[in-house]
């Protein structure tokens, strides 16, 4: 069977694009799947650093379309996973040196013999937005529960549509409960009730992700990270399991969880 | 006196709008010259400019023949208004002259005055009534529908997107983007949605904000009454 592209965009830029695609791959990949990334954002590459890869780099993007290196040579393999690799940005180039047909004709080729290829788009609705929709056979969009990023997922959500790429699947990052609760946080619902479209995953704010990203190691590698199972959890969605969504309360105590029980508020 | 004057338009030339599917189309008539037709058009679009604001204007002037250099200078002039003139229709001379000066020449320039489809003549002579622009899905933000005539969405208004049009605007479903009615000018214009949070509503010159959220979602009209925009409840009974 043909390989999947999926790809991970957002509109606005900070809303952990970059960090939902190398958690996800590795998720994907921590099951078996042959998962290649690659970086999109020509000009201003980060996936290589949050993966840890960014000291082996020899060839990127670039240097596949314009004919320098074949498209195994600019893969770098994930040593911690079975089948990973990245394929990333050129950081001296920019967005023009890539078209939307060369997107498609590099997945194209990945679709061979990779599961699946998570293209991570750039932040804006411009080139790279495009370059990175154009090979998408699934479309993730990344959004945190603020006004200004929803406002630009919906943007996405309908420049998407006008693709027909589907409206896409919907992934709402850095999730704080405890400001939902005193309502200085917009809830899920509230985030659905304008973007109407499905859900596939839900992230709660966790500081090992900066840290993560930081050191390089996807926080989906870590079995006890909340933010990183639920990428892992995203992750089987996208294999088709049907996964219950984890509730995001603060761990309570023994006590509360007792009144719970009794229905006690 | 026998000399053109720049700037004044002869009562006799009536300039005409209609929403077309690829933007407006302008029908100038009864002007002797161009000169005159460039003059009447820009008199109109300056008196809505908002409306015209980032419009797509196709322009019919009849038999008159504008040179190329002509059709460019009025583009560019356009241009500055934010109004994008896109193609002339006319006689054949006229093509000509406008593909001289880089504008399209797609719609078909035989008789721009008939309607564009029979659905349209059927429609107004089986039933009182006037056409509208039916959307009939919802529009996300960044998306902007410009109609000279009432507007129908079957679907949301979501916040960043807006509706501009000289008529009536009809939302079946929630409204949280901005909704400009009788754009043109009409303040007898409405708005109505089943759910009215509009991020700014404007009628003809007039313009409101949403009161803040309200409890259970319920059907609005929004009109202007003494002087300024007011929304109520719908009442099931007639419009006006």
């Amino acid at each position: 069977m043909a390989g999947k592209v999926i790809t991970i965009t957002s509109g606005k830029g900070g809303v952990g694009k970059t960090t939902t695609t190398a958690n996800i791959a590795v998720a994907l990949a921590q099951t078996g799947a042959k998962v290649v990334c690659i970086d999109a954002d020509i000009g201003l590459r980060n996936l290589d650093v949050v993966m840890g890869l960014e000291n082996r780099i020899v060839y990127d993007i670039v240097d596949i379309v314009e004919g320098r290196a074949r498209v195994r040579q600019a893969m770098i393999k994930d040593k911690r996973l079975p089948e990973m690799y990245l394929i990333p940005a050129a950081q001296t180039r920019d967005k023009a040196a890539v078209s939307p047909a060369d997107m498609i004709k590099l997945a194209e080729e990945l679709r061979q013999d990779m599961d699946y290829i998570l293209v991570d788009s750039p932040a804006g609705i411009e080139r790279g937005f495009r370059n990175a929709v154009a090979p998408a056979d699934q479309v993730l969009i990344v959004t945190n529960p603020e006004v200004s990023a929803v406002r630009d997922a919906d943007r996405i959500v309908g420049l998407i549509e006008a693709e027909g790429k589907g409206p896409g699947h919907l992934i709402i990052n850095r999730v704080k409960m405890e400001m939902v609760k005193r309502g200085d946080m917009l809830s899920q619902e509230d985030v659905l009730d304008i973007l109407a479209i499905p859900l596939i995953g839900v992230v709660p704010e966790d500081e090992g992700i900066l840290v993560s990203s930081n050191r390089g190691a996807p926080a989906a590698l870590d079995d006890k990270n909340r933010a990183g199972q639920a990428y892992r959890d995203i992750a089987r969605r996208l294999l088709g399991q049907d996964v219950p969504f984890m509730a995001l309360e603060e761990k309570s105590g023994f006590l509360q969880r007792l009144g719970a029980l009794f229905g006690a508020r | 006196m026998g000399e053109k004057v720049i700037g004044a338009a002869s009562p006799a030339t009536t300039v005409s709008i209609k929403g077309i599917r690829d933007g407006l189309l302008l029908t100038v008539r009864g002007a002797a010259s161009w000169e005159e037709a460039a003059v009447a058009v820009l008199n109109r679009i300056d008196q809505t400019a908002d409306f015209f604001r980032g419009a797509r204007v196709a322009l019919d002037v009849g038999d008159l023949e504008p040179e190329a250099e002509a059709l460019a200078g009025l583009r560019q002039v356009l241009a500055e208004r934010r109004v994008t003139l896109w193609t002339v229709l006319g006689t054949d001379a006229i093509t000509t002259a406008a593909q001289a000066a880089g504008l399209n020449v797609a719609i078909p320039a035989t008789s721009p005055d008939a309607p564009k489809t029979d659905e349209d003549v059927e429609f107004i002579h089986e039933e009182v009534g006037e056409a509208a622009l039916l959307v009939s899905h919802t529009l996300r933000s960044g998306r902007s529908v410009r109609y000279a005539g009432h507007v129908v969405v079957m679907g949301d208004v979501n916040p960043g997107a807006e509706i501009v049009a000289t008529g009536n605007i009809v939302v079946w479903g929630r409204l949280r983007g901005v909704a400009h009615a009788g754009a043109d000018g009409e303040e007898r214009a409405v708005v109505c949605a089943l759910d009215l949070q509009p991020t700014q509503l404007r009628i003809a010159g007039k313009i409101a904000t949403a009161p803040g959220p309200a409890g259970q979602p319920q059907p609005e009209i929004a009109r202007v009454r003494d002087d300024r925009i007011v929304a109520e409840r719908w009442s099931g009974t007639r419009a006006r």
